[in-house]
């Protein structure tokens, strides 16, 4: 049986200064945001952030880049953000852009035990700068290491005692690589479970991945509300 | 000189003229703006799949103001639905998708385009980089790319080039160029004009593209 955790206070207390963390979620959608809001509380500093994107100016990882409180952040698309251009102009912030792709297969080998894998993205761009070309069945790749986390924060739609995970539609996106990648996991669910509940065939990570759980209830911001006028 | 056409009207003209790349059967990734659009042209009689690339192999229309769901968006992360028969998946496995070559085609916007297929899409030295989110993957997946942009920018300058000035995208990944004056294939050869949008001349198209062009003899009038 897992940790289960009664407060998001209690869930991150272990979260040290210059900690690499990595953070489900594309865009808003799948961000475990009541973790994220604990870390602000907490004021942990120093942090390497590895998720997709850094949030928007007052939700999500935004509020951590608010707080001064990341050092480094690893992402494929940070334009969301007017406060990430300030300290990235300013030198407040290191920026390390990954193709998305790329960094999906980079914590996926991560939490997989591959320690590096050839990939075409990026071939022939500022992306390859000092990374081994390599020619494969007349090809070019490039050589990419895997990523991994002292902590991964991801959020899913259930879990029960055991760690298992289901996520929601377009909500699985990160989520169940980093789980695997992070020496600790912490799940936020929507709703937690008695083991069994959860039909074994449709658990999308597994329950060895996680360390500890938690129950909240989330806002759901939405970035690009669009919607269709009735006919 | 063609009269200039107002913004909404052309860009409607590339997309419709993009929608005759896709075959009935095809899975297809949309890139965010311009290309996006095209969804709203697919005719009916062709059954096509909408991959995107956070996770969904079956985009759905736009819900309606009662159906949307915070969890189901694009990777524009415009909020849509589900396709009937959709799949979700993760990243990693959605760009195992993509890298795998299982797509059939891919429509990208673009900066600069050069004769070789170059493609620069995704940054402007001394501007603020935002980063390349999943383009740099999916112009390597995709069977075929199609690039979907106005011939020249807004100030009149050429953006089909014989090398790309930007920093690239990838290299030589491009199959086809479509804009609001001609359509361009990327072939060993070099860049072969294959279609005119009505109103522009042979010596135009030329005049507006710094790369070298092989005019095909088959040359078609590119319908409105």
């Amino acid at each position: 049986m897992k940790q289960i955790y009664s407060s998001f206070h209690e869930a991150v207390k272990d979260i040290k200064d210059h900690s690499t963390i990595m953070v489900g979620g594309f865009g808003l959608v799948g961000i475990p945001e009541n973790l994220i809001l604990a870390l602000v509380e907490s004021k942990v500093k120093n942090l390497t952030i590895i998720s997709n994107n850094c949030g928007v100016d007052d939700w999500g990882l935004g509020l951590l880049l608010k707080n001064k409180q990341i050092d480094k952040m690893v992402g494929s698309y940070v334009g969301e953000n007017k406060e990430f251009e300030r300290q990235v102009l300013a030198g407040e912030l290191e920026v390390e852009l990954t193709p998305q792709g790329t960094l999906a297969e980079k914590i996926r080998a991560g939490g997989a035990g591959i320690p590096a894998f050839y990939t075409p993205a990026g071939v022939g761009t500022p992306i390859a700068e000092g990374k081994e070309v390599r020619t494969l069945n007349g090809k070019e790749y490039l050589l990419q290491e895997g990523l991994a986390a002292d902590f991964s924060l991801v959020r899913a739609r259930k879990g029960d005692h055991h760690g298992n995970l289901v996520y929601n539609k377009t909500a699985r996106n990160f989520n169940p690589m980093m789980a695997a990648a992070g020496t600790m996991t912490i799940a936020e669910v929507e709703e937690l479970v008695e083991p069994g509940e959860l039909e074994a065939d449709a658990i999308h990570t597994p329950g060895i991945y996680v360390q500890g759980l938690i129950e909240g209830k989330q806002e759901k911001r939405i970035e690009r509300y669009t919607v269709k006028a009735e006919a | 000189m063609a009269v200039q056409k107002d913004k909404v009207v052309i860009r409607e003209m590339i997309a419709k003229r993009a929608e005759q790349e896709i075959e009935n059967g095809y899975y297809v990734n949309l890139g965010i703006g311009m290309p996006t659009m095209v969804a709203n042209y697919i005719q009916p009689e062709k059954e096509v799949v909408l991959q995107s690339e956070n996770g969904l192999l079956g985009i759905g229309r736009s819900p309606y103001e009662g159906e949307v769901d915070p969890d189901l968006i694009n990777a524009g992360k415009e909020t849509v639905t589900a396709s009937v028969g959709a799949a979700y998946c993760d990243s990693a496995e959605s760009f195992a998708m993509i890298r795998g070559e299982h797509l059939d085609l891919a429509i990208l916007g673009g900066m600069e385009v050069a004769e070789n297929g170059d493609l620069a899409n995704w940054m402007i030295p001394g501007k603020m980089i935002k980063g390349m989110g999943g383009a740099m993957d999916i112009v390597h997946g995709s069977k075929k790319v199609v690039i979907i942009m106005d011939h020249v920018n807004k100030h009149g300058d050429a953006k089909i080039l014989k090398a790309c000035k930007l920093p690239l995208t990838g290299k030589g990944v491009v199959d086809r160029i479509i804009t609001d004056r001609a359509v361009l294939d990327v072939t060993e050869e070099g860049l072969k004009l294959i279609e005119i949008v009505e109103g522009w001349t042979v010596d135009e198209i030329k005049a507006s593209t710094e790369a070298e062009l092989i005019v095909s003899e088959e040359l078609l009038q590119m319908s409105e």
